[in-house]
């Protein structure tokens, strides 16, 4: 019989204090961040898809197309070919695709480049109705980039 | 000429549970043979999400296998990487510097809480209660915002590497991680003890409902909060230590009660233990590199290793099979929902269908990670 | 007044206004509550602070095909939604707003609020059973057993009223009422007794949350077991109904809660009596529904049963059975 009259009052108890801790919160300011008007600020470790960076001296990329990423790479999403000029040492990068329907964005391939030559974007706004919108052609990137 | 549901009054029907409902977080799919609300017989379906991860990881190197590891439960991501980068040190015969450990252990913790607060939103929600879910949530929001300063992803971390961590911890982190440890206690008492927790509603709901005898643990290898809500004080952090654990003072919360309520104790007090772990990692962080020298492709000699850590679901384990090559000749990953699941059907007999809910809630199913 | 043909012309405006009206956006309060008690901002886009929003839904519900899915029972199916509707837009009939301010002054209004009341859980039982569907066949048998069990509490605590007040009608037991708080039903006394009516008022109110399917007792609805319960199969404007005639149900309820035991149309500190404080009244009532639901988790439906039988019924039979004794012997 006094569990009865336990579970009455001390759940009516419980109850009113449930009651207290909503109506505190119902005056507190809003916590969320309203996403399409106010625009969050990538942190700057945030791993986006990648891109390849700029070499200061040529303004080109610095990519040796050496092929590491395309290695490493656990889905085979990127694609490196290059081609080498008539007397230059090194080879120019021509295509550096990046399929991002595959991509699983482990950073596999930033950390195989030994040449600094991609890098994390920031970008996060991704979202499309066409599968041909992901394959993207990041040398075409680099150029608009600049 | 429509014909309408006939039952004779002894008769049972079949109530496809899923694989679309919101009680199964996901796709899993559950058969109940019903009479009336009483659930007769219960069978998990599953299969649904299968992305053979194993198979995955036999057919690429073993850096290639890092990104399949947080994608098996996105819950606790960084568990999953550890338990999958120690053992590949064990057959490599790495040795991880010792803040690299320092640091795992504080992310994992972390990581571990963050868990479990999902978890307690989302259970209080298959019992219908929708506030607690976004308060939970709220803290779940910082952490995710610390992990995300150091890790660069705020769900599916890719931390760990063979032999340490990628990137080293900064004050940002360390601030705001004492910051949030002050937070979080200044708020479990009210927001989820005294709101959930002491609820009459929620006790009544919970209580002797969803009793997991230790026999049915042992039979289908329970374990995590589900073992030790049932009376056994098993955690392969003390069992089987592994990082820097040994060093550290934290209880493993223990319930005899075996039933649903004794289940959300435990989770609720291991958020505490995480917190004090993680104080006392920062408190004795040591300085020193974060990656040791390691390779840059590896190839183990031919062994076969096995390395345990607790998930925040249960123990996590990783067999580890190398045949000399540059990638894993055979993995088994051992999750531990696909073992405290099996145990439903068995015990949801004869339990009414909202108290099967609750009880499946009270799980912590993950289907990603049953199904791998 | 009373014989003109504009009367009732008005009052069938009015009142299909005001039912609209609020059906439309306490949807809208509801959202807006919840979202603040969650700290979100809750519903924001549409107009200035969103409260264009039930029209959106509105239009988007209406242009809705009205799915019937193979196997259901068609009439029962397509009945169900406006049986829904119709027993709670007709109950504020007899409901008085004001002095003079009721659409029909009808001696036992109060036993024709009930009646109807009843019939809006037919609407949750066929439209369970005709959708053809395993969760709202077990949402239908559900309703069906809750509404019982919490409508005889109900109804003795509304037998202590009619006592106190020693009448049937609507208007007569707010009138009695009239001239400060203290003269309230919650806060009744009679030959210079305090009678605990506030008891009654508690056990009116728990029930009139189950009558209404709100949670924590919304068993029929239970969106984490039965996906959406009774709801399930419905689409467009069947299912707009329901959501409609779930808010109309609520205040309906807010409506009689105000009445009988909260003085209805009558000030606190018995100024300027009138239909303000009769819509303040059940409004402040209707908040704490929402409150109520956006913080309790969900009972289950014998926690349900046991609470009606073991709990409400014993208390409100004792509290009948005190008020008789007081106002009997002493």
């Amino acid at each position: 019989m006094s569990e009865y009259w336990n579970d009455i009052f001390g759940g009516a108890k419980s109850l009113v204090v449930g009651l207290n801790i909503t109506v505190r919160e119902l005056f507190k300011p809003v916590i969320t961040e309203q996403y399409p008007h106010e625009v969050p600020v990538m942190k700057p470790r945030f791993r986006g898809h990648i891109e390849l960076t700029r070499n200061e001296e040529t303004g080109g990329a610095n990519c040796v197309v050496c092929g590491m990423c395309q290695r490493a790479c656990p889905s085979g999403c990127i694609t490196v070919d290059g081609v080498k000029p008539e007397g230059a040492k090194k080879k120019v990068l021509t295509t550096y695709t990046l399929d991002f329907t595959k991509c699983s964005l482990c950073g596999s391939c930033v950390e195989s480049c030994a040449f600094d030559a991609i890098q994390f974007s920031k970008d996060y706004n991704l979202a499309s109705t066409n599968k041909d919108d992901y394959i993207f052609d990041l040398v075409k990137r680099l150029e608009e980039k600049r | 000429m429509t014909v309408p549901i006939q039952c004779a009054p002894d008769e049972t029907f079949v109530l496809n549970l899923g694989p679309q409902h919101p009680a199964t977080h996901g796709v899993l799919r559950v058969k109940l043979t019903m009479d009336g609300e009483y659930v007769v017989k219960a069978e998990p379906v599953l299969g649904y999400i299968h992305r053979m991860h194993e198979k995955m990881a036999e057919s690429g190197t073993f850096a290639q296998f890092m990104g399949n590891t947080p994608r098996m439960d996105y819950l606790s991501a960084l568990s999953y990487n550890q338990g999958y980068v120690m053992a590949v040190e064990r057959a490599a015969g790495i040795q991880v510097p010792e803040r690299a450990e320092y640091i795992r252990t504080i992310t994992v913790e972390l990581n571990r809480i963050s868990s479990h607060l999902l978890w307690f939103g989302a259970f209080v929600l298959d019992l219908g209660g929708f506030t607690p879910l976004l308060y939970a949530f709220d803290d779940r929001e910082k952490i995710l915002d610390l992990l995300e300063h150091v890790t660069g992803s705020r769900l599916t971390y890719c931390y760990y590497r063979f032999g340490g961590v990628y990137n080293d911890i900064d004050d940002d982190f360390i601030t705001g991680t004492r910051a949030f440890i002050k937070r979080l206690r200044s708020r479990l008492p009210s927001q989820y003890h005294d709101l959930v927790t002491g609820n009459i509603i929620l006790i009544k709901r919970l209580k002797d409902i969803g009793i997991i005898s230790q026999e049915i643990c042992r039979k289908y290898g329970a374990t995590g909060p589900v073992l030790r809500g049932s009376g056994i004080k098993y955690d392969v952090r003390r069992n089987e230590p592994y990082s820097i654990y040994p060093e550290l003072k934290f209880d493993i919360p223990c319930y005899k009660e075996c039933d649903s309520m004794a289940r959300y104790m435990v989770r609720m007090d291991e958020i505490e233990q995480s917190l004090r772990i993680i104080e006392q990692a920062l408190d004795k962080l040591p300085g020193g590199p974060v990656q040791a020298k390691v390779p840059k492709t590896l190839k183990p000699a031919a062994v076969d290793c096995y390395a345990n850590v607790e998930a925040a679901r249960g123990s996590f384990g990783c067999r580890l099979v190398c045949d000399g090559d540059k990638g894993p000749y055979r993995l088994k990953l051992r999750s531990p929902t696909y073992s405290n699941l099996s145990l439903f059907g068995e015990v949801a007999e004869g339990m009414l269908l909202a108290d099967a809910l609750a009880f499946m809630g009270s799980l912590d199913l993950v289907i990603p990670e049953i199904d791998r | 007044m009373e014989t003109s043909i504009w009367r009732p012309i008005l009052f069938l405006v009015g009142i299909m206004a005001f039912a609209g009206v609020n059906a439309a956006w306490l949807g809208w309060c509801e959202r807006k509550g919840a979202g603040h008690i969650q700290r979100r901002i809750g519903p924001k886009e549409v107009g200035p602070y969103g409260l264009w929003q039930p029209l959106a839904d509105g239009i988007k519900l209406m242009t809705k095909q009205l799915l019937v899915p193979q196997g259901v029972d068609g009439i029962l199916f397509r009945v169900a939604p406006v049986l829904m509707m119709i027993p709670a837009i007709t109950s504020m009939v007899a409901i008085p707003f004001s002095e003079g301010l009721q659409a029909r002054a009808i001696d036992l209004s109060v036993l024709l609020i009930f009646a109807l009341a009843s019939i809006g859980m037919m609407a949750i039982l066929l439209g369970g059973w005709a959708s053809n569907n395993k969760y709202s066949l077990i949402s239908a048998a559900r309703s069906v057993s809750q509404n019982i069990a919490y409508e005889i509490p109900m109804l003795i605590t509304v037998i202590t009223i009619v006592m106190v007040s020693g009448s049937m009608n609507m208007e007569e037991i707010a009138k009695d009422q009239m001239g400060g708080f203290w003269h309230w039903n919650i806060f009744r006394v009679e030959n210079g007794t305090f009678l605990y009516m506030w008891i009654s008022f508690l056990i009116f109110f728990i029930c009139s949350v189950a009558e209404t399917n709100r949670a924590p007792f919304d068993m029929a609805e239970a969106e984490s077991e039965l996906v959406a319960g009774h709801m399930t199969e419905y689409s467009s404007m069947g299912f707009g109904l329901f959501m409609m005639g779930e808010y109309l149900n609520i205040v309906v309820g807010a409506c009689l809660t105000t009445v009988l035991f909260l003085g209805g149309w009558d000030c606190p500190l018995g100024l300027l009596p009138g239909v303000w404080w009769f819509l303040l009244k059940i409004y402040i009532l209707i908040f704490s529904f929402i409150w109520i639901r956006w913080t309790y988790p969900r009972t289950q439906i014998y926690k349900l049963l046991n609470l009606s039988w073991k709990v409400l019924i014993p208390f409100s039979l004792v509290n009948l059975l005190v008020t008789a004794v007081f106002l009997k012997v002493f």
